[in-house]
């Protein structure tokens, strides 16, 4: 009789899977943020092999063959006296594709690099983030009571600074001397200290769905019969309530990290994020910033790669919602 | 309904103390630097050290210094900027605030409107192409760096297109208070107005479009429609009012932000000399009181619109007034 059962339905995981690879605008995503990391990662290759510059020093003076013509790096104004000097414009050539940034170095491959960067920051800021919101999350809603109380309060504390201000304060008392806690100490100039600042302002952003789940699975019937048969608190957490909780982290694991590309960059601007000599998008943006009338590109082409990789997070960030269908499963169980 | 009032009361105030003490912790315990450095700011001579340290009572203990400080900001409003020869912080920010004011109310307005319009629409025609491009929009608009979207309507605006009829009438960079010349404040800001509030629209009208689809399932709008109301009558009367409650509990804390704030980024890539781009100045200078002073006020700000809302809704909602 076995044998004439029908198979069993496929997990919710592999149904997840299957309904988002039928997802057309979400596999786009997902190719286009492949294609950009790869770019980035690819980016020593790039700049040694097919620009032939340094990304990294100032190269005001020098100069480069374009068609057999020896060509300034920084050009006279096409004002009627060509009074002061602008950075090559985009070249359409292997050196110096997009054209010179203030300093005269190359911007594509100064793009790849500061990739490399943006995306370190807020990936890493979105996993540390994920991290702390769950221990926050998972903490509040499964005491309840008094701890619950004692961390909520604490989350509508941090919620009411406004994120930016949050994050801006933050990074202005550690971007001068770095920060010091007992025998750790980071420098300045280290990328740990946007990647936590980010993570830590967009933890009650986080923590509150988190929590929400967690109160609601609480409530369910296998969490009341594991705790009528005695199993330690711990290891409800670990076994029944982590793994029901880990379709929330995964859908607001790509909306985290667009948050935090964008407070990357914002950050960068001001000059409190990713410190010279590195580059981020966001700090060739700043750059671009003097440059927006007379060579443009230094600014927009970031903005652009910014916009899309965001756009790109958003898009796999709404598939996933769809997939896991997290919004109708935390009603259903309320 | 008096005791939720005097709940919220309680809470308010203690959110005020925490946050009043987080600022404090963020600025002079966070592990680093002498504090002394950071008020005085770079290359002050031990003197002014001197100086600083007795007036902030840093030689004290902790909750003394919370207590001074406190007192700095809220009571004697004293706190004098070391790096900016002694300018007044407290008044500096009062004179500031018009200008944010003017910003985020005029693109409160756009957003609020122009949200709510692709929201219902969206919804209306749901899963239509329609529904599909403005959602797209609205999430390209999530997507973009508001400094960056900034400077390229600038560049658009200013330098490229400024010839043109299109773009003719643009002032340059700067603002214009509004008892000077009306128009001219218009003028001056229209176009900030409406980079500050993409982002907003984007958010507003997808969670109002989401809001009004859940709607659809539930039992009022059933009854609506089982009695034979229009349905462009049950959108617009039964669900999006139902809607707004979502809608304004989002509204009145973005909009307390930015008015604390927020809008800083817009505000600098547009020369508008508000609280944020007063705040941006004292970044470059290294200035911490009034970088405390500005987060601190707004904060205090972002506190007290929470508190308006909910009581808002005491009134708006019977839920609520009834006590749930």
């Amino acid at each position: 009789m076995a044998q004439d059962l029908p198979a069993p339905p496929a997990g919710p995981w592999r149904q997840a899977m299957r309904s988002i690879a039928r997802n057309r605008s979400a596999m786009a995503a997902l190719a286009t943020l492949a294609l950009v990391t790869l770019a980035c990662m690819l980016a020593p290759l790039y700049a040694h092999h097919v620009a032939h510059t340094d990304p990294f020093t100032s190269n005001v003076a020098g100069s480069i063959v374009l068609d057999g013509h020896e060509v300034d790096i920084m050009q006279p104004n096409d004002n009627p006296l060509h009074l002061g000097l602008s950075p090559i414009g985009p070249t359409w050539h292997a050196t110096y594709l997009l054209g010179a940034d203030s300093q005269g170095r190359d911007l594509a491959s100064r793009l790849l690099y500061g990739g490399r960067d943006s995306l370190l920051v807020s990936s890493c800021a979105a996993v540390v983030c994920l991290v702390l919101a769950a221990m926050a999350g998972i903490v509040a809603g499964f005491s309840g009571g008094v701890v619950d109380a004692l961390l909520s309060r604490m989350m509508d504390i941090m919620w009411a600074v406004p994120v930016y201000l949050f994050a801006i304060s933050l990074s202005i008392v550690t971007v001068s001397h770095g920060l010091r806690v007992g025998p750790v100490t980071v420098r300045a100039d280290s990328l740990l200290i946007p990647i936590f600042i980010i993570a830590l302002v967009y933890v009650p952003y986080a923590a509150r769905p988190i929590r929400g789940r967690v109160m609601a699975l609480r409530q369910a019937e296998f969490v009341t019969a594991a705790r009528c048969l005695g199993v330690p608190r711990w290891r409800i957490v670990v076994r029944d309530i982590l793994p029901n909780v880990t379709t929330t982290l995964v859908m607001l694991g790509p909306l985290l990290m667009a948050l935090s590309l964008l407070a990357e960059s914002a950050l960068s601007f001001l000059s409190l994020g990713v410190q010279a000599p590195a580059a981020s998008w966001g700090t060739i943006i700043q750059d671009g910033e003097g440059l927006i009338y007379t060579r443009p590109m230094v600014a927009v082409a970031p903005g652009l790669a910014i916009v899309v990789v965001v756009l790109a997070l958003n898009i796999l960030g709404d598939g996933l919602r769809d997939a896991l269908d997290v919004r109708d499963a935390a009603r259903r169980s309320s | 309904m008096m005791l939720a009032l005097l709940r919220r009361l309680g809470q308010t105030l203690f959110v005020l103390f925490g946050i009043s003490a987080l600022v404090f912790v963020v600025f002079f315990v966070t592990p680093g630097a002498d504090p002394t450095a950071r008020i005085a700011g770079r290359n002050a001579s031990p003197a002014v050290m001197e100086k600083v340290r007795r007036e902030y009572g840093f030689d004290r203990p902790l909750p003394v210094q919370y207590a001074t400080m406190m007192k700095k900001l809220f009571i004697t409003r004293d706190l004098a900027s070391y790096v900016d020869r002694g300018e007044l912080v407290v008044p500096e920010i009062l004179r500031a605030a018009p200008v944010t004011a003017s910003l985020v109310c005029g693109a409160a307005l756009i957003w609020v409107v122009v949200s709510v319009a692709m929201g219902t629409l969206a919804a209306a025609m749901k899963d239509t192409w329609v529904d599909r491009t403005l959602m797209m929009a609205g999430l390209v608009g999530i997507s973009m760096p508001v400094f960056w979207l900034g400077q390229v309507t600038n560049l658009v605006t200013q330098s490229r297109y400024h010839d043109t009829w299109l773009f003719s009438w643009v002032p340059g960079l700067g603002y214009v208070p509004f008892g000077e010349s009306p128009l001219g404040w218009f003028r001056a800001l229209v176009i900030p107005w409406i980079v500050l509030a993409v982002m907003f629209i984007g958010i507003y009208s997808r969670v109002l479009r989401s809001d009004l689809v859940a709607l659809a399932g539930e039992d009022f709008i059933r009854t609506a429609r089982a009695k034979g109301l229009s349905p462009v009558r049950i959108l617009l009367w039964h669900g999006l009012r139902t809607s707004m409650i979502t809608f304004v509990s989002l509204f009145g804390l973005d909009f307390a932000q930015l008015v604390g704030g927020g809008a800083l980024l817009t505000e600098v890539v547009f020369g508008l000399p508000g609280v944020g781009h007063l705040t941006y100045q004292a970044l470059n200078n290294l200035d911490l009181p009034v970088i405390m002073a500005t987060v601190m006020y707004s904060a205090v700000f972002v506190v007290m619109a929470n508190a308006a809302v909910d009581l808002l809704y005491v009134f708006l909602d019977p839920r609520v007034r009834d006590g749930r």
